[in-house]
Formats: structure tokens, C-alpha cells, sequence
């Protein structure tokens, strides 16, 4: 069952003018799975979540959610998928119980039933004060509820989650990520675009990274971050005197490069080859001690995941050495 | 409490959280229903456009104010110099006024479009699984109300000031009922111009290209027979003059079957050529 392909693309192209947004895409999304899209703006997300969505047609490659092609079957595409777009995809000039109703309607149900349904949801995502006020009026959060609670009215299979926490607080990207939790477990299918490494992170089990059109990699969590380094370690020494001591030390221990920072008593190192964050940290803390052994005083050590930054770096890098 | 924290009342901090358990139990056990037919697909995205109104009950000026305003203008400027008097001149002008504010006001429809299908809410139409064309249809149903509002609105302002038809009840009905029909067929051009053009200003710019001669070039103001030759081969061949000469003989109380038929005839090329424009152009967004 599970083997089964929610979403599949062969050589999906789009072209606007000159600029090839998306170019030559091949993604395979197993059904009831969270699949992550990493990339920078611009890096062609959006477009490529468009197409699948039935928005635009593709200009080259093929694309199928669970077998239906996306341009000749696209009817029954759109009767499976639900797209919450990067913009809030409701009608800001009508209520949220408004929004909710005339979807209700549009999806088949009649008036009291998508009422019900409406208030429903309103309840279960927490707007019940808010359904009688226009959406121009919601918060950046509320705006993404009622968007993902327009989305889920008929439960879809494939749900398309175009960068669904950019600009909100931690507090409301946390009640987005439990959502969409919620989502994933009833069984569907989920298409997570975003640039946050941590949302991936936290949410996804499959991640592809794209940049300029293309997938520069695809990977299981683990296999991307093996394949970018376990992270970097950052530390602070309390003499600056002893920073040329301490490159050495630290350069032997961690078996990697260290860089000298602009501040004359912090080093950073990215930590090369780690297949988990336990072993990161083995070999961080026997650095740690490798220190204090030659008498070198730190104030301040962290070990951070890599950044968003560092795995574009790292996969740039490689993607260089191989051509 | 301080004063900034009573600020965030409005703001989603008062909001229950979204609860796991409940959220969960929105996800199951629920049927899909059938999707909707044509019908009910395109009603329910009417009621999407009076909820609009509703919303925003400004936009309605342009159906109210600018109407009462180009009967009083032309009846009173013209009235005395062309038919003697106002009262003889409002007889004529009326109806012809109403066909031309009416198709005027047709041209906002492309307005709304195009500022509409810039905002997300349209990617959400358009991946709904429901008739192609019903979004658009949906306008024009909202679009009708205003058409009939603008039409009892101008009838009004003319019986005040003198305006007394002779077809009576019946026949002013039929002519505001050919007139919201061939509007709704002429309104196809404008969703095609707002999902054409790139901006508004193009759309309001296009459509002023358009509306002011097709509008002014026909026999609302006065009879054609002093035009030179080649403008009344335009003016009398144009859909508003036959519109204007039905719609005016039907609250006269006459039928005029010839005119009638080329409005309709008219009113079906509109509706089949820039609807088919419109739905291809609709589809390649």
C-alpha cells in the first residue's frame, strides 16, 4: 500500500520569458507521507506546486498524482488535491464563516450541512470568535487557519502546503506545524514547501532541495544531513592569545577545518561526515575536553544544526566539484 | 493589564488554540459529497457577489448616484434645444439613457475580474473540482441586480420628473428585461479585457476605448437621420441603436419583433464569442 505514488513528476518544465522557473523536476511522493520542498525564494517552489495543483500547465515533463495527469485528467486531480497558497486562498471581503459555507457549497454539500461543516471547523481550529468578522481583519495565524481549514473541508488525499508558516510567530507556526500533524496522521498526503530547514525538519519525512528549477538533492532527513555535515560548532575563548593554540587543538579534533572570526576570540568549525547528531556531539565534547586538557579557558561553545545557508553552501560546493 | 496587551484583545492572543482532538475528529468519517451541477455551482457564486454588496455597499454608487446623474444631466442640457421642451425630450431620452448607463455600468465587471483573480481566492476556485465557467457566471448573476437596480433607479428619477410610458407596467418590464439580458451577454467582453489585461487602469482604459463610441454612436440622444451617411451606416447597424429603438418601442407599448431579434441575435455573438475567449483564457491563468 504504502508503496503506492501520491505524486509523481518526470522532467516537469516551466518556462516565463527567458527565466526557467522550474527546470526538469523529477519528484516521487509516497502516499500518507510529508514531503518537503526546500529552497530559497525564487528557487521555483511555488511554480512546480502550481502545476501539480492544476494552476498552470506544465511546459515540458509530465506530472500525476495518484496516476491522473494533471492535464488531461485535470478534473479529477482537482477532485482529490487542495492547495493553501502562499497567499491566504480566501475571499478577505467575506466572513470566515462566510468563506467556509461558499465552500461547503461548492464542494456539494447543501446549506445546512455546510453550515455544520462550518462551524465545525471554526471550533476545531479555534476562530469560533472570529467567524463573523471579515478575514481582512484576521491576524497572519488566524489567516492560515481559516486557509488550512478551507482546505481540509472535504478531507483531500494530496493536501499542497505552499510556505505555510513564512511571517508568523513561533506560536502560531507551532499550531500550524500541530495541523498539519493532524493532517498527515488521518492519512493524507502532504506537499510542504519551505525555507526553513527546521520546518522540514519537524515535519517532513522525504525533503528535495531545489534551487534554480532543479533538485540539487533528495533524501531522507538523515541522508541530507549526513550529506551536508552534522552542523557547526561555534566557541568563544576567554584570551584572545590563546586563539592560535586553540585552531590547532580543535583543527586535530574534530578532524575538520577551523575559521578564525572576525571577533578575536571566536573560532568556528563545520563538523564534516557525521552520519547523527549523537556522534556530533561525541566528538564536539571531546574537543570540548581537549581544550581544558592544554589549559585553554572557553566562555562559550554551542553546537548549531546546520542553517539553511550551510546545506545550500555545502550542496553548491559539491555540485561544483562534480561537473 | 497594560494598555498593549488590551491592544491584542482583537488579535488571535484571546483565540482558543486549535484543539489536536477535535481537529482530528473533523478529519474522519466524512463522506464526499457529489459535486454540484452547473447550476447551483454558478447561484452559489452569485451569492458570493451580494455577500460583496453586502460587505461593501459603496460599490453600488456606480449603479445609484452615476445613473440619477446622467438622466438629470442630458434631459435638462439637451431637453429644450432638441425636443422643445424637457418633458417632450424625456419621452424619448429615457429609455435610450437607460440602455446607455446600463451598458456602461456593464464595463466594471472586467474591474472586479481583474482585481479578483490577482488575490489568492481564485487559486482556490480554480482548483475546485466544479463547472469552468461558473466563477464567471457568478459575477454576472451579481452583476444582473445591479443592471435591475440602475434600471428602477433612472425609471424612478424619470417618472419624477415627467416621464410617463405607454406600454405601462408590462411594457417597461419587457424593455428592462431585453436590457439586463443583452448586458449579461455584453458583460463577457469585460471578463475577457480583466483576465486579459494586466492591470486595472488597462482595463478601465480599454473599456472607455470601447464604451464611449459604441455607446454615443447610436440613436439614444437623437433620431439618426442627420448624421452624414456613413455615420448612419454605423449608428443604425450598431447593437445599441436596436437595443435603444426595442427597448424604447416595448415601454411605448408597441412589439418591435425586428429589433428585438437583433439585440438577442447580438446578445447570443457576445455571449458565445467572448465567452469562449473568456473560459480559454480563464483555464491558461
Amino acid at each position: 500500500m504504502s508503496t503506492e505514488l501520491a505524486i509523481e513528476t518526470t522532467g516537469l518544465v516551466k518556462v516565463f520569458g527567458e527565466n526557467r522557473a522550474v527546470d526538469g523536476i523529477d519528484l516521487a511522493v509516497p502516499t500518507g507521507t510529508v514531503y518537503g520542498v526546500l529552497g530559497p525564494n525564487g528557487a521555483g517552489k511555488t511554480t512546480a506546486v502550481r502545476m501539480l495543483a492544476t494552476l498552470l500547465r506544465p511546459d515540458g515533463g509530465t506530472a500525476r498524482v495518484f496516476g491522473k495527469d494533471v492535464v488531461k485528467d485535470a478534473d479529477a486531480v482537482r477532485s482529490r488535491v487542495s492547495l493553501t497558497g502562499q497567499y491566504a486562498s480566501v475571499d478577505e471581503d467575506l466572513t470566515g464563516s462566510e468563506n467556509l459555507i461558499l465552500l461547503g457549497r461548492l464542494l456539494g454539500h447543501s446549506k445546512p450541512a455546510a453550515r455544520d461543516r462550518a462551524d465545525q471547523l471554526l471550533d476545531g481550529f479555534g476562530l469560533s470568535d472570529a467567524a463573523g468578522r471579515q478575514v481582512k481583519n484576521y491576524s497572519g495565524g488566524m489567516r492560515r487557519r481559516i486557509d488550512i481549514a478551507a482546505s481540509i473541508l472535504n478531507t483531500p488525499d494530496v493536501l499542497f502546503l505552499d510556505e505555510p508558516t513564512t511571517g508568523l510567530d513561533p506560536r502560531s507556526r507551532n499550531q500550524v506545524w500541530d495541523i498539519v500533524r493532524a493532517v498527515v496522521a488521518h492519512g493524507t498526503t502532504v506537499l510542504l514547501t519551505t525555507q526553513y530547514l527546521d520546518e522540514a525538519d519537524q515535519l517532513a519525512s522525504r525533503i528535495a532541495v531545489i534551487d534554480h528549477g532543479r533538485v540539487i538533492a533528495e533524501g531522507t532527513k538523515g541522508e541530507l544531513k549526513a550529506s551536508v555535515g552534522a552542523g557547526t560548532v561555534h566557541v568563544r575563548l576567554r584570551e584572545a592569545g590563546q586563539r592560535a593554540e586553540a585552531q590547532k587543538v580543535l583543527a586535530l579534533a574534530l578532524n575538520t577545518d577551523v575559521q578564525t572570526e572576525a571577533d578575536p576570540v571566536a573560532l568556528t568549525a563545520r563538523m564534516e561526515g557525521q552520519s547523527s547528531d549523537r556522534g556530533a556531539a561525541e566528538q564536539a565534547g571531546r574537543a570540548l575536553a581537549e581544550l581544558a586538557r592544554c589549559g585553554i579557558t572557553v566562555d562559550n561553545f554551542s553546537l548549531g544544526q546546520p542553517s539553511l545557508d550551510e546545506v545550500f553552501l555545502a550542496l553548491t560546493d559539491k555540485k561544483g566539484v562534480a561537473a | 493589564m497594560s494598555t498593549a496587551t488590551d491592544r491584542t484583545d482583537l488579535e488571535d492572543v484571546v483565540l482558543a488554540e486549535p484543539d489536536r482532538e477535535r481537529l482530528s475528529a473533523l478529519l474522519v468519517g466524512q463522506d464526499r459529497p457529489p459535486r454540484p451541477s452547473a447550476l447551483s455551482a454558478s447561484l452559489t457564486f452569485g451569492w458570493r457577489a451580494m455577500l460583496k454588496i453586502k460587505h461593501v455597499p459603496e460599490q453600488l454608487f456606480d449603479v445609484t448616484a452615476f445613473p440619477i446623474m446622467l438622466v438629470l444631466m442630458y434631459t435638462y442640457l439637451f431637453g429644450g434645444a432638441l425636443a422643445g421642451s424637457t418633458e417632450e425630450y424625456i419621452q424619448f431620452l429615457l429609455p435610450g439613457i437607460m440602455v446607455m448607463s446600463v451598458v456602461m455600468i456593464t464595463m466594471y465587471t472586467g474591474v472586479a475580474v481583474n482585481t479578483d483573480i490577482a488575490k489568492g481566492v481564485f487559486d482556490r476556485f480554480r482548483t475546485l473540482p466544479i463547472w469552468r465557467p461558473a466563477p464567471m457566471v457568478g459575477y454576472l448573476l451579481g452583476d444582473v441586480l445591479r443592471y435591475l437596480l440602475a434600471s428602477f433607479v433612472m425609471l424612478t428619477v424619470g417618472m419624477i420628473i415627467g416621464f410617463r410610458p405607454d406600454g405601462g407596467v408590462l411594457g417597461v418590464l419587457a424593455g428592462i428585461a431585453l436590457l439586463v439580458v443583452f448586458s449579461f451577454a455584453f458583460s463577457w467582453i469585460w471578463t475577457m479585457f480583466g483576465l486579459m489585461l494586466r492591470s486595472e487602469k488597462s482595463v478601465m482604459g480599454v473599456s472607455m476605448m470601447v464604451i464611449f463610441p459604441l455607446t454615443f454612436l447610436s440613436n439614444v440622444f437623437v433620431d439618426p437621420k442627420t448624421m452624414p451617411g456613413w455615420l448612419q451606416a454605423f449608428v443604425n447597424n450598431s447593437p445599441v441603436t436596436h437595443l435603444a429603438t426595442a427597448v424604447r418601442e416595448l415601454m411605448a407599448g408597441e412589439w418591435p419583433a425586428a429589433d428585438i431579434a437583433w439585440t438577442l441575435g447580438w446578445a447570443g455573438v457576445f455571449l458565445v464569442v467572448f465567452g469562449v475567449v473568456t473560459m480559454r483564457l480563464y483555464n491558461r491563468k
